[in-house]
């Protein structure tokens, strides 16, 4: 980001420094050329028929069916779906997760009860728990919800309880010498300072829910991108199936985006936190 | 902690802070601190020297009542403030939030202000700590200190951590505060000189015993080329058993 603004503040002053922005232009553009050269060969590749469409659909195809799944409604509708669940098991998975470390994290009593059974729970692959679910909870809504809920929740547990417990004990003294309450202490000192772990946590936790969702909505699912994908499989329509990847990927972006967010705004008293937010 | 008894200020016999036949070990081993008796009174400045192992972080944590009492009595005022060797700030605070912590009240921020701009941090009010030098820090941690107007001030060799420069400053600092406050001080330090130029008396603590209590009677401002400057500095350093040809 600083190299274009330092470019575009001396494009205005001197001949010298235009050299400079025009070299950082040069910069900038060298790093869109081989994705740019990458998918004008895909649809050479594609036109010419050395590509098949029944194996991969050229970009200007897959940019038209977007176009028009956008306007027929079927993606905003599937799209809307597919985010309601991620969201709601996102949701679950933060109470849940939150609630746990706190608990274990907390009392002595609270990780003897909690922590065992969750380091256990944590080493089976959450995606293995599928046919489960389908047989405890039906083909609805509630077994996708759950599904993101429970990959996420561990990442958000173990981050939030390993930042609970890695507190300096000197700053836990000082609260002490204070005359700080316990509750006080634990507003004031241990939320706090497990805060950048917490986020660490739900960084992790997004990505792991998109990941879940993927599944849960091809297994099993009437509508959401996952059923849009399947769907079209069954057609041959990989311009449909790009069109989801696509969406899958921004999902993924836009919402690590809003964790880094959290994390300049939440954690502005680190130094990094603050230098990252004074350039951009 | 049921040993320690709350003494209102400076009320029995006339002292602030009594320690009487404290006792500490741990484990099994030999005893940290051995029977040890301290009477501090009100408004003195005292100085705690011994090498490593001596007994002085114990003594320290009894006294600002981060360990119990095992053994022993311990009488205290309830209003006893500690400034560590590191400050100690929580780093997710701005300055002046850091210094009224635990503190209730509308008033909370001039209080802030007004200690802090009595430490000299006055510009740094809505700093975050993270951004203070190591100088600053510790004012912030002295104003924190000074915020709950102590009877009994605790300082944990606060000035070792920072340069020589720093260091003078800082010991000229609490000199002046100590003055304004008249609070009862013990500071635990390593530095000979620090005592001498601060304190009313020097305790040199070895093997949990008491060795030397060396009153300190030189006027202030203190002079390092003074005669009896520096005989008293031969003496604590020779109870520390450096010998100073």
């Amino acid at each position: 980001m600083s190299d274009t603004l330092i470019g575009f503040g001396a494009r205005q002053r001197t001949r010298p420094a235009l050299r400079v922005s025009g070299r950082a232009v040069a910069v900038r553009l060298r790093r869109f050329l081989s994705p740019v050269l990458l998918v004008v060969a895909w649809q050479i590749a594609c036109s010419s028929g050395v590509l098949s469409t029944r194996l991969v659909a050229s970009p200007a195809q897959i940019v038209t069916t977007g176009w028009s799944l956008l306007h027929d409604g079927t993606l905003p509708t599937n799209l809307s779906v597919s985010l309601i669940r991620a969201v709601s098991g996102l949701a679950i998975a933060l109470v849940v997760g939150v609630s746990l470390a706190l608990m274990s994290g907390l009392s002595r009593v609270g990780e003897d009860l909690i922590d065992a059974p969750l380091q256990i729970l944590r080493t089976l692959p959450a995606l293995a728990l599928v046919p489960l679910f389908i047989l405890w909870f039906g083909i609805g809504e509630t077994p996708k919800v759950l599904l993101v809920a429970l990959g996420a929740t561990f990442p958000i547990y173990l981050n939030l309880h390993k930042g609970i417990r890695a507190i300096d004990p000197k700053l836990l003294e000082m609260a002490r010498t204070l005359g700080l309450s316990r509750g006080r202490t634990i507003r004031e000192v241990i939320l706090p300072g497990a805060l950048p772990d917490l986020l660490v946590g739900l960084r992790f936790a997004v990505g792991i829910s998109w990941l879940m969702l993927v599944v849960a909505e091809q297994v099993n699912a009437d509508s959401g991108i996952g059923h849009m994908m399947m769907d079209a499989e069954d057609f041959l329509r990989t311009d449909i199936i790009l069109v989801g990847l696509f969406i899958y990927g921004l999902l993924g972006l836009a919402s690590d985006q809003i964790v880094r967010f959290l994390e300049t705004n939440l954690l502005a008293w680190r130094p990094s936190y603050r230098a990252v937010g004074r350039t951009s | 902690m049921s040993d320690v008894r709350r003494a209102p200020s400076g009320a029995t016999a006339g002292q602030a802070v009594i320690v009487e036949g404290l006792t500490k070990r741990f484990g099994n081993g030999p005893a940290v601190l051995d029977r040890l008796d301290l009477a501090i009174a009100p408004g003195e400045f005292v100085a705690l020297l011994g090498h490593s192992g001596s007994g002085k972080s114990t003594l320290l944590r009894t006294l600002c009542g981060l360990d119990d009492v095992t053994e022993g009595t311990v009488s205290r005022p309830s209003e006893v403030s500690v400034v560590f060797q590191e400050s100690r700030l929580l780093p997710w605070k701005r300055v002046w939030q850091n210094v009224v912590l635990g503190q209730d009240g509308a008033d909370r921020r001039a209080r802030a202000e007004a200690v802090l701009r009595e430490v000299g941090l006055g510009h740094r009010i809505d700093a975050w700590p993270l951004t203070l030098s190591g100088g600053e820090a510790q004012r912030a941690a002295l104003a924190r200190a000074l915020v709950r107007e102590p009877a009994f001030l605790l300082l944990d060799e606060p000035f070792a951590a920072l340069d020589a420069l720093t260091r003078l400053k800082m010991q000229q600092l609490v000199s002046d505060l100590w003055v304004r406050h008249r609070c009862a001080v013990l500071l635990v330090t390593h530095d000979v000189d620090e005592a001498l130029l601060l304190a009313d008396r020097a305790v040199v603590l070895e093997r949990g015993r008491i060795r030397t209590d060396l009153p300190i009677t030189l006027d202030r401002p203190r002079r390092h080329a003074d005669p009896t400057f520096e005989r008293l500095r031969a003496t604590l350093l020779e109870s520390l058993g450096v010998h100073d040809a």
